[in-house]
């Protein structure tokens, strides 16, 4: 009994919390939308020191619906922090917009919750439950601003999406039940251990697959993404490009190596698949764009992509690859969306890249604080970018996907046109208009995160980069060990 | 005492932190405080170059010739798994380290007034790029070498497109696109290596020093290796056909962008083949030389044909460097002393003489605003003392005995002639070429009545301007009376790359 109580700490911790907030914002007439949402924000960041502080040892829960080992802790913490960033940088979006509701920061919590039970589930059931958890948050988050067309049109293309891509989870996990006759992790691995991969299991798997590579908008389940990217309120954008793409990746990873981890001949292909479209479709879907959450999303596609590349390894390295390149990518993303959220006229938001011709001059913060993300974004060493790619794509190499890294290599040089198209557009084009300034917490995030991406963790001799590895090694290691 | 400094460290982030400083002053300082230090920007990055200067003459004189291998080397981790951080130098790459750091200053010193906005993040992008450039040449291990490598691209994108001409944008996404390309194949080889590294040596490595001396790659991988190389490389030198984005961004790029491109970077590529190209895959460098030899003979007479049809005086010496880059790697890809030697020689000297004359090109640039060829005339009767200046780099651009081109020239063809007469012709024959064009741009340029009116009140050069063209002057003719300044530095490490290469030849026709 204790046992399952340490297990699933975290997850009570925020299940409960999020419920008297959610009464505690019922309770009173007055707006108490900012309080609800600085000590959600408190929550989130003690959720993600949850894992490390309490060193609890592995363990399952619920009789194996939920395994937390050091992967789902790892996963965790970033998960924790990255949401808690996204919440504190829509405070200043929904106040100036007249959207400032309590409920956003209950979601924010609920959604989290889904994710973490997404990456410690050791089951189909588990699992779809998370999904849904998180997705249907997901999809109030994304029609938020509901007087708007675009927004509400967001949300409700994620939803009907969203459910088609549930629809083929669902079937199968049908389908992997009824040949192996279990819904555990474990004992659907030790099955197809005794029989071998049988067509039943195979289909069962690709279902599974392409319903969770909705979630990770890979191509060619990604037609969704560029939409609710754009429809979305931006602080929400900046949210989903973060932390669900982690949990729904963690699954998936999750689910080719403990149940279907024998059967890699079966897998490998259909991740290969996936990568090489998403890194096509990310590259030259984007050159065109000229809305910046459009062009983000292409840009998420892309680096789905890439983060598969070293999946398609299933090696340990391999998964210790896709960990770091992730939790980098999203230290990323989080700052180029506090960037984003930086694009304020008097009289609105922007969200054209023109829009920021000449801010090298005007805002010279910003200009510089974006360039330094966008850098990092095309790999360019020595910003942090180019060491998600190192070791996303060295595993691979080893096994012997030389030709896959050398595409997604060649794809990152077309990705490149696009990123400095906007480096272009702030430096080297002329002013028109300035930035009302930003206020300090959008600023301090941004500032946190072009601090972790120009390369000041790297400094030799430290130690931080192999301390940094080593946990995410021990995460990958977990993962095999179950 | 120099022993226990860890100086190549020093020399290669002095100019970072500097420019780490100038930017925290930036952005701690109010309004006046920025006008000042716009105003002193530039002479605290000429302070810290010339340290850096300093400290690399006084590295070069504790530099221990006689000694083949790696010397102040410096390690520590950094990554693990074999990925540490170490900077060393032999006799190839101390001299470039040398060059980097003596050029710099002079960029600097000719930016100040001839830079007319923005300065304060132009001396912040140069000392950047100077740190990016010693850092290629120091380090000793190919992430950390990769890293410099491609960071390059970025302060170099940034001076182009913020400081350069009309058609900056379009130069920079070239320049920048171009390379790009290039170097991600080299990753790809790099990360394949990384991991052979694992297979035969047992542990994963990316020491060069190392790899250099202990890795046995077998033949077939070889050459798609050194072609994965080969494609960073040969767009970073430039050969030919893929030169194409030099002209632009000289063309584009501001004075001092233009020295630092044909002087530095355009000898990453040179040194990449002799640091790796040649001792890590020596029979694919021996199979795919007679490739090298003919791209080198077609840039030498092709690029040679097309400066000379040039109207703009920075495209002339574009193509030309791209002419004098077929000299080096066709030197290089001899395979003996004089072959390599020349390569090293000629790339040191084009540093200088091309470096040189884009400074002259910049002093009338400076006062008449246009490049163009058929807008000047008659100059020697207005500025006599930038004549007779310009008259001995374009001498020596054209390898005339006494100047520093000469020796690099006749060295490599003598070492092209020991492999086959053939191709030392073809290239005896671009060197008539570039007499041709080189004193086309001289006459043109030069000589004559002053027909455009526009000229009457130009002025001689400044003294700033003597000073720099001076030095280049002294260096340019010291060299060609005095080559063994340089060729007692490399001949040990020249030696050793040649005996380990036929070693390796032996041993792969042992097999």
């Amino acid at each position: 009994m204790f046992q399952t109580v340490s297990t699933i700490l975290p997850e009570l911790f925020l299940a409960v919390s999020a419920s008297l907030l959610l009464g505690f914002g019922l309770s009173k007439t007055s707006d108490r939308s900012t309080v609800v949402r600085n000590i959600a924000a408190g929550i989130l960041i003690v959720f993600g020191l949850m894992g490390y502080v309490l060193d609890r040892p592995a363990g399952t829960s619920f009789s194996g619906l939920l395994y937390n080992n050091d992967f789902s802790d790892f996963l965790k913490t970033i998960i924790g922090f990255a949401a808690a960033a996204a919440l504190l940088l829509s405070k200043n979006f929904f106040q100036k917009e007249n959207l400032e509701r309590y409920e956003f920061s209950v979601l924010t919590l609920y959604a989290v919750l889904g994710m973490s039970i997404m990456v410690s589930s050791n089951n189909l059931l588990s699992m779809y439950v998370g999904i849904e958890m998180q997705s249907l948050s997901l999809y109030i988050m994304a029609a938020f601003n509901r007087d708007s067309l675009r927004s509400s049109e967001a949300g409700l293309k994620y939803f009907v999406l969203g459910a088609l891509s549930s629809g083929l989870l669902l079937y199968g996990a049908s389908l992997v039940y009824g040949f192996t006759g279990s819904i555990d992790f474990e004992t659907i691995r030790a099955s197809i251990a005794l029989t071998g991969p049988t067509t039943g299991v195979i289909a069962g798997m690709v279902f599974l697959l392409c319903g969770l590579a909705f979630k990770i908008s890979a191509a060619p389940f990604h037609m969704w993404t560029p939409d609710v990217y754009e429809g979305s309120p931006t602080p929400v954008t900046g949210f989903f490009a973060a932390a669900p793409k982690l949990a729904a990746m963690a699954i998936i990873t999750r689910l080719l190596i403990v149940p279907f981890g024998d059967i890699m001949g079966q897998w490998q292909q259909v991740i290969v698949v996936l990568a090489i479209m998403s890194m096509v479709v990310g590259a030259f879907g984007a050159i065109m764009q000229t809305n910046i959450k459009r062009l983000m999303a292409y840009s998420s596609i892309a680096n789905m992509g890439y983060a598969l590349v070293p999946l398609a390894a299933g090696t340990i390295a391999g998964v210790q690859g896709m960990l770091v390149f992730m939790a980098i990518y999203i230290i990323t993303v989080i700052g180029v969306f506090a960037c984003i959220l930086q694009m304020r006229l008097r009289n609105g938001m922007v969200e054209k890249v023109s829009d920021l011709s000449g801010i090298s001059k005007s805002n010279p913060g910003m200009a510089l604080a974006l360039t330094m993300l966008m850098v990092s974004l095309i790999g360019i060493p020595p910003w942090l970018g180019f060491f998600g790619k190192l070791y996303a794509f060295t595993p691979a190499v080893e096994a012997g996907l030389l030709w896959l890294v050398v595409i997604a290599l060649v794809a990152s040089v077309v990705s490149a046109f696009y990123y400095l198209r906007i480096i272009k557009t702030m430096w080297f084009d002329e002013p028109n208009r300035e930035f009302v300034r930003a206020p300090r917490q959008t600023r301090v995030i941004a500032i946190i995160s072009v601090l972790l991406v120009i390369p000041v963790l790297i400094i030799p001799g430290t130690g931080i980069a192999e301390a940094a590895l080593g946990l995410a090694e021990n995460a990958a290691q977990a993962l095999f060990a179950q | 005492m120099l022993e226990d400094l860890p100086i190549l460290s020093l020399i290669t982030f002095i100019p970072l932190a500097g420019a780490l400083l100038l930017a925290l002053f930036a952005w701690l300082g109010n309004d006046s405080g920025r006008e000042q230090l716009e105003r002193n920007a530039p002479r605290a990055a000429l302070v810290l170059s010339v340290a850096v200067l300093i400290l690399s003459i006084i590295m070069t004189f504790g530099f221990d010739s006689a000694k083949a291998g790696f010397q102040f080397v410096d390690e520590t981790a950094w990554l693990g798994g074999g990925i540490d951080y170490r900077v060393g130098v032999d006799g190839i790459s101390v001299l470039f380290v040398l060059l980097t750091a003596f050029l710099t200053p002079f960029c600097i010193l000719a930016s100040m007034t001839s830079v007319k906005k923005r300065m304060l993040e132009y001396m912040i992008a140069f000392l950047v790029l100077e740190t990016l450039m010693i850092g290629v040449f120091v380090s000793l291990d190919m992430i950390l070498f990769y890293l410099f490598f491609e960071a390059v691209l970025i302060p170099m994108f940034i001076i182009i497109g913020v400081w350069g001409g009309k058609n900056r944008v379009y130069a920079s996404y070239k320049f920048f696109l171009y390379t790009l390309l290039g170097s991600v194949l080299m990753l790809a080889a790099i990360l394949w290596i990384y991991y052979y590294s694992g297979v035969q040596l047992g542990e994963r490595t990316t020491n060069m020093v190392v790899l250099i001396d202990e890795l046995k790659i077998p033949g077939g991988f070889q050459t798609w290796l050194w072609l994965a190389f080969f494609a960073s490389f040969a767009v970073k030198m430039p050969m030919w056909p893929v030169h194409t984005w030099l002209p632009d961004a000289h063309v584009e790029a501001p004075t001092a962008g233009s020295v630092i491109l044909a002087g530095i970077l355009l000898k990453l590529g040179g040194y990449g083949f002799l640091r790796f190209s040649i001792p890590l895959f020596p029979e694919a460098s021996l199979n795919l030389a007679p490739i090298i030899f003919w791209m080198s003979v077609i840039a030498i007479i092709y690029t040679s044909l097309v400066a000379y049809r040039q109207n703009d005086m920075k495209k002339l010496i574009a193509y030309s460097s791209v002419a004098h880059m077929g000299f080096v790697t066709m030197g290089i890809f001899t395979f003996n002393t004089q072959g390599i030697q020349g390569g090293i020689f000629q790339m040191l000297s084009h540093g200088i003489i091309s470096g040189a004359l884009f400074f002259c090109v910049g002093v009338i640039y400076d006062r008449m605003h246009t490049r163009e060829i058929s807008f000047y005339g008659g100059l020697v009767s207005k500025m006599p003392v930038y004549a007779a200046f310009f008259l001995l780099f374009t001498m020596a651009n054209v390898g005339l005995p006494g100047t520093s081109g000469f020796v690099g020239e006749i060295l490599t063809m003598v070492g092209a002639y020991q492999v086959s007469p053939w191709i030392a012709f073809g290239a005896a024959f671009g060197m008539i070429l570039s007499a041709v064009y080189a004193l086309h741009l001289y006459r043109e340029v030069i000589f004559g009545e002053v027909v455009n009116e526009k000229l009457e009140g130009i002025l001689d050069v400044t003294k700033t301007e003597v000073f720099i063209l001076g030095t280049l002057a002294f260096f340019t003719i010291l060299l060609g009376v005095y080559p063994s300044l340089i060729t007692d530095v490399t001949s040990a490490s020249v030696e050793k790359l040649i005996l380990d290469f036929n070693t390796a030849q032996i041993a792969a026709g042992a097999q």
